[in-house]
């Protein structure tokens, strides 16, 4: 599709120019929705916590609160953006630029169907761990640049959480590669057909269980947001943000959020896989449902289970996440990298026949 | 042993913090209490103290006889008033103002009015714009006592067995 519009247009423009139009329009194509996931995401975090707590939620911008986000993002385009005097100016700016900058690149490698991605690169696990970790530095750079104890506490906090919590998230994936004996996003998904109990996360359960609570440690969401503990540190890193400099933060945050669930589900969950496939009635009967319906409605659970988590749990203590991270995760993830081997070698149906790494 | 046994197994099948999620999901479900303010209103009880009124009797007369005792019961200072002897000779009031700024809301000056004069009504839906006169005079008073009179006797009736 894509190789067919840069034939198109390199019949107007030199072949630099069209490649370069091609990225641009591929890069749209996934900014775009995920910003628009993004925006509707708050929607339902707002309706869902309401909902557990028996309140109704956002319900008067345009039907049933519809229009509340947009409501919100216009109001944070038109606020002022307050750089504090004693800041440093450059690094105040450039930090939410940071911050959403890998939130956006790791999308590059995450594939919404089979074959639907803007670079199916063979290093795709490696290259998002890569990137999304970079992250770190919008939130250090903005806690500093601030000049605010607030917001360096914050960012303090936060960065020694993301850092404890990448080690056992590692881990978790390197068991994933070992079971699929690919790091290409595509390929792992596909090394997961047969059916729901094909699925990596049965060989893999505590690792689906550690990615994905290291994934809310991550994102410094709920109950591991101490960055942004309003009781003690006022808001962690972005108290000193205000207007769309604040709104990037945020965007960043919750592009993550969407980013570790697609993740969880392609890793995890078989990916645009449907549940059906190998069960003789039920296939058939579900053949019809598009590959990215069953993706999207994975990674919508995923996110409801982040909205979940918050409307349930009161925030940790910061050593007991420091202990969680250090003294449990990672002991346990270690310890099923060799649990994979073992079941690698023996090469243990349906999971490791094809694929495994022994 | 077998408690410790058990301890652990609750610890890493993550059994309580499941229990915390099957809660807040049950929760999810349940009928919602809010109440959509300016289309539904909730129950108000007739001794509610909201704007404040000045009644009349049937035939008119204003019921008030400047004693002053509402002016030095009220708690925060808010009522001014000043009397006079009126034409007949009769005790009326000349001023009577309630600062809507200072009053408390406590329905002491109505509690203390021998002649059931001033009286606080249920109305609770207004507010003052800035600049705007938040001083309610005799005539605001009186005019809001005519206004409301239906509503302000069925709520003493309905209390009056209480009193």
């Amino acid at each position: 599709m894509f190789e067919s519009l840069q034939l198109f247009l390199a019949q107007w423009v030199p072949d630099s120019i069209a490649t370069v139009l091609v990225i641009l329009v591929q890069a749209a194509m996934v900014i775009v929705p995920l910003m628009l996931a993004v925006a509707y995401l708050t929607y339902a975090e707002r309706k869902v916590i309401g909902y557990m707590q028996i309140r109704l939620g956002p319900n008067r911008v345009g039907p049933g609160g519809w229009l509340q986000p947009i409501a919100d993002a216009l109001k944070l385009l038109m606020k002022e953006v307050i750089i504090p005097s004693k800041s440093n100016v450059y690094l105040f700016v450039i930090a939410p630029v940071l911050a959403i900058a890998p939130a956006i690149a790791v999308w590059a490698v995450v594939p919404f169907a089979d074959g639907v991605v803007v670079a199916d690169i063979n290093a795709g696990l490696l290259y998002i761990l890569a990137i999304s970790s970079i992250g770190v530095y919008g939130v250090v750079v903005a806690g500093w640049a601030s000049n605010s104890k607030y917001a360096f506490l914050g960012a303090l906090r936060s960065s020694a959480q993301k850092v404890s919590y990448e080690i056992a998230m590692g881990f978790a994936l390197v068991t994933v590669i070992m079971t699929a004996g690919s790091m290409n996003l595509t390929e792992i998904v596909n090394g997961q057909q047969g059916g729901m109990l094909s699925w990596y996360w049965i060989p893999l359960l505590p690792m689906f269980v550690v990615y994905f609570i290291a994934g809310v440690a991550e994102t410094n969401r709920a109950p591991f947001d101490v960055a942004e503990g309003e009781s003690e540190i006022v808001a962690g890193f972005h108290v000193d943000y205000s207007g769309m400099t604040f709104a990037v933060f945020f965007l960043a945050e919750y592009a993550m959020m969407i980013l570790i669930s697609f993740l969880t589900a392609i890793m995890f969950m078989g990916g645009w896989l449907s549940p059906f496939e190998g069960i003789p009635g039920l296939e058939t009967l579900f053949s019809f449902v598009p590959a990215f319906v069953w993706i999207a409605l994975k990674v919508s659970f995923l996110l409801f289970v982040f909205l979940w988590f918050r409307a349930t749990f009161p925030r940790y203590r910061y050593d007991q996440i420091m202990r969680l991270g250090w003294k449990i995760f990672i002991p346990l993830t270690i310890l099923w990298v060799f649990v994979v081997g073992v079941m690698a070698y023996f090469k243990v149906a349906p999971w490791f026949v094809n694929g495994g790494v022994a | 042993m077998i408690a410790a046994l058990k301890r652990q197994l609750k610890t890493w099948t993550l059994w309580e913090l499941f229990q915390g999620l099957a809660i807040t999901g049950k929760y999810l479900f349940k009928s919602k209490i809010t109440v959509l303010y300016p289309e539904e209103k909730t129950p108000m009880s007739p001794r509610f103290r909201g704007k404040h009124a000045l009644r009349r009797y049937a035939n008119g007369e204003e019921r008030c006889i400047a004693c002053k005792l509402c002016e030095a019961v009220c708690p925060a200072n808010a009522i001014t008033i000043e009397s006079e002897a009126r034409d007949d000779g009769s005790r009326r009031t000349t001023v009577y103002d309630i600062d809507l700024f200072k009053c408390i809301y406590c329905g002491f000056c109505e509690e203390a009015c021998p002649v059931d004069a001033i009286v606080e009504t249920r109305v609770y839906e207004y507010a003052f714009e800035p600049g705007e006169i938040h001083v309610m005079n005799k005539d605001m008073l009186l005019a809001h006592g005519d206004k409301m009179e239906a509503q302000i006797a069925a709520d003493r009736a309905a209390d009056a067995k209480y009193r």
